[in-house]
């Protein structure tokens, strides 16, 4: 509740969209967005990121719901608790379980 | 280089092998990703280009979006509606950006429209014409794909996939801009001249979009060495105007610039100085435009505000309806 | 090295660039398609039905696009873009069609610039000024529920070429609906000034329902889509009044049509013989 009240002043929280671009390929980050609700973030990618192409499959979910870690090893994984950049995914792969929307 | 000495003091405090491994992947012309380590200039400095960047492409959707509504053909009419569209598209991808690096949106739109952040300056000049149109797509799209192929490859990589997406549908918008002036020059005699007059009150400030000149360009070399900027402003200057001056001549318009000549011994054309005072003046916020360019942007975002409470409000009723029918 | 070059990791899939430039139409927009009319066809009723749709789509594409840089987000500012593309899409198809059916062979831009406002056959509801965005959302739904009901109906004309235009209309008109639907449901549920609001806008444009259902009997599915959202909403529907008799269908237009038609024809007709 707090985050959606602080989502009023602050403007809609962030979202992330992964587009399908055609059958038999795999969903793909594409980028970010801002929108009030799950319903408004699929219209809202549709619009911006696909332009209604038709076929395309959106999935969008709250970047403050995705968990990520880093795949290289190597790759330092820096201070876990710091702000949410260090929790934005990109460029990583999809877990399996990013629900389908 | 002094950059990387300012990079390493920022750094004290900060393992080693951090900064080391940052390093090892600008020198291995990597790219570095939200959740890697980074300095925090590096940081700054990409927010700060890259919500600029953003603020461009929003504020650049006002003088052209002035004539959606006034196309002389239906046709015309799609094409510039959608390219403004392409704008705030463009604008969303690049506050998109912005947000990996811990940027927040709404706070980068404050900035904006209390004059804490800046835009290209060459928002700031009026069009007066529909041929303003074709001029802009010409040369201030073209201008910003010389700026914005070499970004494809910038360091950041959240910034460099939003360049490939844009530059992608960019090149649309100068190959749109050239074919309406091309038209437009086969037309009448009041055409010719609204386009040999929208050209003689765009070039230079179409230089200037390229930013002060190598030996006076504060942010550059650090943007540079981090390679977050790939070639200089002046080396992308003359690659635009080596572009532009075919086309030129291809058209049929003079550009406004009597020092404007091939160079055989460089490989280049050589030109006169931009006004950089007049630059600098825009920059500050003086240009004809500046005022009116930002108040629209606020009126936008402050009479918009009811619709985005509104909808916030509602996702919460939800969620909390949602709430008491599972408990119930 | 592990290439990491974006360009070509992204470049690859995407050759396929057709999605972007949504709805510039480069081309005549109805090339490749047989343009005959079929025998049986009453040209005059069809050329007057296609030339009406045309004037009510270009009337609302021109209100969209007053949103531009105006809009209360700026995702919204691409969602009303493309609703506005899609009508500028179908105006340009309906006023070709018409050209072809009415014997004149005029363009597209020929209806659109350079046609008086009493010529116009656009309802009135289409050219109220914007308003407030509720007032934008109210009309957008009502409109886009009642147009969307006719297309259903023209996917089945006789004539090929309207049938083809309303069924590509109909997948548009479907998303203008939800779109429009979803934001009336948040503001009417939203705040007290976005209820306050909501209401306002639907209370200012019922009056001019009647006026629809008299151009296209569509009264039931209107309705029904009105009472649906509103109800989740929680709004109340105000009284629909029956038709005061045609209004933009025969030509007559409130005061707001002639300064749209102004903006919009000024430069095309400012230059005689030039070309865009």
């Amino acid at each position: 509740m707090s985050d959606t009240q602080q989502g009023a002043k602050a403007g809609w929280p962030l979202y992330e969209v992964f587009v399908r671009g055609k059958r038999g390929l795999n969903h793909v980050h594409v980028g970010s967005l801002h929108a009030a609700d799950d319903g408004m973030a699929l219209t809202h990618a549709r619009d911006l990121y696909t332009r209604r192409n038709e076929g395309v499959s959106i999935w969008v979910v709250r970047s403050e719901h995705i968990a990520a870690s880093t795949r290289d090893e190597k790759d330092p994984f820096f201070a876990p608790s710091a702000d949410k950049v260090y929790r934005h995914p990109t460029f990583y792969d999809i877990p399996d379980d990013v629900p389908h929307i | 280089m002094a950059t990387q000495q300012a990079a390493s003091s920022e750094a004290v405090g900060a393992p080693p092998e951090l900064q080391e491994y940052f390093e090892a992947t600008i020198a291995r012309d990597q790219r570095v990703e939200p959740r890697d380590w980074m300095p925090e200039g590096y940081r700054k400095t990409l927010i700060r280009q890259v919500a600029q960047h953003a603020h461009s492409e929003i504020i650049g959707m006002q003088p052209e979006g002035e004539w959606i509504t006034r196309a002389p053909s239906l046709r015309r009419k799609a094409i510039l509606f959608a390219k403004v569209q392409d704008e705030a598209g463009h604008g969303l991808y690049l506050y998109s950006a912005a947000e990996t690096l811990g940027a927040d949106r709404t706070d980068l739109t404050e900035r904006l429209i209390e004059g804490r952040q800046k835009y290209s300056s060459i928002f700031n000049y009026p069009t007066p014409t529909f041929a303003d149109v074709g001029v802009i797509g010409w040369f201030v799209d073209g201008a910003a794909i010389c700026n914005q192929v070499p970004l494809c490859r910038s360091s950041y990589g959240p910034y460099a996939r939003a360049m490939v997406r844009i530059c992608k549908e960019e090149s649309f918008h100068q190959r749109q801009g050239y074919e309406l002036l091309m038209t437009m020059m086969r037309g009448t005699d009041a055409q010719r001249e609204m386009v040999q007059d929208a050209v003689n009150r765009w070039w230079w400030p179409s230089l200037m979009m390229f930013g002060p000149p190598d030996d006076n360009s504060p942010n550059s070399a650090a943007s540079m060495a981090w390679k977050i900027k790939r070639h200089s402003n002046d080396e992308l200057r003359q690659r635009f105007v080596d572009m532009t001056v075919p086309q030129a001549e291809k058209l049929g318009v003079t550009l406004p610039d009597p020092e404007l000549r091939w160079n055989a011994d460089r490989g280049h054309h050589d030109f006169g100085t931009p006004d950089w005072d007049e630059l600098m003046r825009v920059i500050k916020g003086d240009g004809p435009c500046n005022a009116e360019r930002v108040e629209r942007r606020r009126a936008a975002h402050e009479e918009g505000a009811w619709v985005r409470e509104a909808a916030a409000a509602h996702a919460a009723k939800q969620t909390a309806r949602a709430r008491e029918g599972a408990a119930a | 090295m592990s290439d990491d070059h974006v360009y070509l990791t992204l470049a690859e899939g995407h050759e396929d660039d057709t999605r972007w430039a949504y709805g510039t139409g480069f081309e005549d927009p109805l090339y490749g398609v047989d343009t005959a009319v079929p025998d049986g066809v009453d040209r005059e009723g069809l050329a007057a039905l296609c030339l009406a749709l045309g004037d009510d789509a270009l009337v609302s594409a021109q209100r969209l696009a007053e949103w531009t840089t105006r809009a209360p987000e700026l995702e919204e500012e691409v969602a009303l873009a493309n609703i506005g593309l899609d009508l500028l899409g179908q105006a340009r198809l309906l006023y070709a069609r018409c050209g072809q059916v009415d014997g004149t062979g005029r363009s597209e831009d020929v209806y659109a610039y350079f046609r008086a406002p009493d010529d116009f056959r656009n309802v009135a509801l289409a050219e109220l000024p914007n308003g407030d965005f509720a007032f934008t959302i109210a009309r957008l739904l009502i409109l886009a529920s009642w147009r969307l009901a006719h297309f259903e109906r023209l996917t089945a004309s006789p004539d090929p070429v309207l049938a083809a235009i309303a069924a590509k209309g109909v997948k548009e008109l479907t998303y203008h609906r939800q779109y429009a639907a979803e934001w009336v449901v948040r503001l009417g549920d939203g705040t007290e000034e976005s209820r306050r609001r909501m209401r306002a806008g639907l209370d200012g444009l019922v009056p001019y329902l009647g006026e629809l259902f008299d151009a296209h009997d569509a009264k039931t599915d209107v309705l029904a889509v009105l009472r649906q959202v509103t109800e989740a909403a929680d709004l109340p529907l105000p009284e629909v009044p029956s038709c005061q008799g045609g209004l933009g269908r025969d030509g007559a237009h409130t005061e707001h049509l002639a300064p749209l038609l102004a903006e919009l024809q000024s430069v095309a007709r400012a230059h005689p013989g030039a070309t865009w």
